[in-house]
């Protein structure tokens, strides 16, 4: 199915951007080269100086959908169990897309107070893997990942 | 650029209240990787940085890449601790950048 998106992007992109509105903004990404997740877990070390990682259920996604109707919207939240006090707390949190033209998303630099979560919206090119990346004030990295079904409206999808 | 960024947080709260900040940027958050009728690219041009200060103290920054949506939503929390200004700034990747400032009267 996907590939058929991508042909109707080459072919007629105009077309169907006009037939689908905004909802389809997303399939600019369509056209360029993909991330992999090789290429995000390149990221991921880049932006943690090459530090251990480890998969931890303390850090949760909040309101990400498992299905994404519209890739050029998808809500993320991020939630990380963390005192935030002084001593120990969330320094960044980083969000990486496999799938995207560059895995790159968003990274939050936080200080201790409130709580560990944000919330805000991101692109996703197409199907893929979500990984969030803590970095505590200790130094260890504490990562989650979960896949979201992008459909795209308005092409036959 | 035209419009003004909202930001959204109490006006008063208690001293140690967690306190929830919303924001939402007005951009197009161009990508860089569409292109134009004529199949040239158009230009990246995106905000790629936004901060949140307290009397000149970064409380809370993002880095944005071409992935984040338009029109940028960041939500966050902050513990009250006293009353003062929060200055909320945006920067695109021309330089330009826009800001907005909230009060809070913290008992």
């Amino acid at each position: 199915m996907s590939k058929n998106i991508q042909q109707m992007v080459r072919v007629d992109r105009r077309e169907a951007l006009k037939a689908a509105g905004a909802s389809v903004l997303a399939l600019g990404f369509a056209s360029t080269a993909q991330a992999t997740p090789e290429a995000a877990a390149e990221a991921l070390s880049k932006a943690t100086g090459g530090a251990a990682t480890t998969m931890s259920d303390k850090v949760k996604f909040v309101g990400l959908p498992e299905i994404a109707e519209n890739g050029a919207t998808v809500p993320v939240g991020i939630s990380v169990d963390s005192p935030m006090s002084a001593d120990n707390y969330v320094k960044h949190i980083h969000v990486f897309a496999e799938g995207n033209p560059s895995p790159e998303t968003i990274t939050f630099n936080l200080t201790p107070t409130g709580k560990a979560e944000v919330n805000t919206r991101i692109r996703l090119g197409k199907t893929q893997n979500v990984v969030a990346a803590a970095v505590m004030s200790d130094g260890s990295v504490l990562t989650a990942k979960r896949e979201v079904k992008v459909t795209i409206g308005g092409c036959g999808g | 650029m035209a419009k003004k960024p909202r930001v959204k947080l109490p006006k008063k709260a208690k001293a140690g209240d967690m306190i929830q900040v919303k924001t939402l940027a007005s951009h197009k958050m161009e990508t860089g990787n569409r292109k134009d009728k004529k199949g040239n690219t158009i230009p990246r041009l995106i905000l790629n940085k936004f901060t949140c200060t307290f009397g000149g103290k970064e409380v809370f920054s993002a880095d944005m890449h071409p992935a984040v949506s338009a029109n940028p939503y960041i939500a966050f929390f902050i513990t009250a601790t006293a009353s003062g200004t929060y200055e909320f700034t945006w920067t695109d990747d021309a330089g330009k950048s826009m800001s907005v400032s909230k009060d809070i009267a913290v008992s």
